[in-house]
């Protein structure tokens, strides 16, 4: 049992008790392995159901957009910076959100654990020396947590929320060798028709399920671009050029604003690493703008603004 | 982020021209015709529209 567990209903059931909250968002343990899906508790009596673990992926700033009343919300380092994102863009005040900031070491990739695992997982089991237990078909295997981390959290430089009313545990240390664009420099030393085979690739297998899309907390448009009908701006079948072109879009869309956080990636069925996209994006704006998002509501985010001193290099 | 996924550079280019600047005009888009001009026609996110006959 994660170590975090007993504080984080701790908190929960007290918020709920003193009324200081109407709703506390936070994670359930999910009926299959390796996947703990959101939950909002209304009443104190259901804090029992809260829990964590490394496979709480999805970012649950994701439900605070234009949530009315006020609510509590569990927020690892990348889900905390999309609520600073969301201040600054005014889809949340902050006056209505109570962050019990969670400091992160890391989630899980599911997908990494089935494939050394082999076989049909039926219990992951998580140790407090960072050791994972995985059973399944009568056998088990002991692993290193840190062996299994998602893409995202193994580049991680924000696993402490910036912005909360409390912590549930101490600060993490963060690893000084962080190689934070290894992924992003590997490509970019690639030429440029090898790039776009790269690209043809990665979304390939896309069924345009949009799950992508559905688990960002920054995708919040009343209606996506892909469902507008009139004027309709890309095609609904899997063409690739629609394809690349939804992924294109959705990804300068999160221009400045996206954490990182690899919701997107945990979301999708297939898979995809659309992270390709938008890791890319997360670079430009700190080499051209010394911008990352998240860190602070008091500045417009790097899309949102513009200085003289602005570099213009490609313009002629 | 075009060009990292492999979008000819050639066929993305950014310019600031007034309205009054009208030599300059003729100047820009007369280089980005023969930069395209040289990498040829796209390919890339071209859809293969299916004509009516």
């Amino acid at each position: 049992m994660h170590t975090y567990i007993d504080k984080i209903r701790e908190i929960a059931s007290r918020l709920l008790k003193e009324e200081a909250v109407e709703m506390v968002i936070g994670y359930q343990e999910g009926t299959l392995p390796m996947i703990s899906p959101p939950m909002s508790v209304r009443s104190a009596e259901d804090v029992e159901k809260l829990t964590w673990s490394s496979h709480c992926c999805i970012n649950l700033a994701n439900y605070l957009t234009d949530i009315k009343g006020k609510v509590a919300v569990f927020a690892k380092g990348c889900d905390c910076r999309s609520i600073v994102n969301h201040i600054a863009e005014g889809k949340v005040k902050r006056e209505d959100v109570v962050i019990i900031g969670v400091p992160c070491n890391g989630m899980m990739e599911r997908r990494t654990i089935s494939n050394i695992f082999g076989d049909e997982i039926e219990e992951v089991v998580e140790e407090a020396d960072g050791t994972v237990i995985v059973r399944g078909k009568g056998r088990e295997e002991k692993y290193q947590k840190s062996d299994l981390l998602r893409q995202c959290c193994r580049v991680c430089v924000h696993k402490n929320p910036v912005l909360y009313d409390e912590l549930v545990a101490d600060p993490v240390a963060i690893p000084e060798d962080i190689q934070r664009y290894k992924e992003v420099e590997k490509i970019e030393a690639r030429e440029i028709d090898k790039r776009w085979k790269f690209f043809e690739n990665l979304i390939s297998t896309c069924i345009r399920c949009y799950a992508c899309r559905d688990a960002c907390p920054t995708c919040y448009c009343p209606t996506c671009f892909v469902d507008e009908a009139q004027p309709q701006w890309v095609g609904k079948g899997d063409d690739e050029p629609d394809v690349m072109t939804f992924h294109i879009l959705r990804a300068f869309h999160t221009a400045g604003r996206c954490t990182d956080c690899g919701a997107c990636v945990s979301a999708c069925p297939m898979g995809i690493n659309m992270r390709a996209f938008t890791k890319k994006l997360e670079k430009d704006c700190l080499d051209l703008w010394d911008w990352e998002a998240g860190l602070t509501s008091d500045m417009r985010p790097a899309l949102e603004t513009f200085t003289p001193s602005d570099p213009e290099d490609n313009f002629k | 982020m075009l060009t990292h996924i492999g979008i000819e550079p050639e066929r993305l280019q950014f310019s600031w021209i007034s309205s009054a600047e009208s030599t300059k005009f003729i100047d820009v888009v007369t280089e980005v015709v023969e930069a395209v001009r040289k990498v040829g026609p796209n390919t890339r996110l071209v859809k293969n529209m299916v004509r009516e006959p």
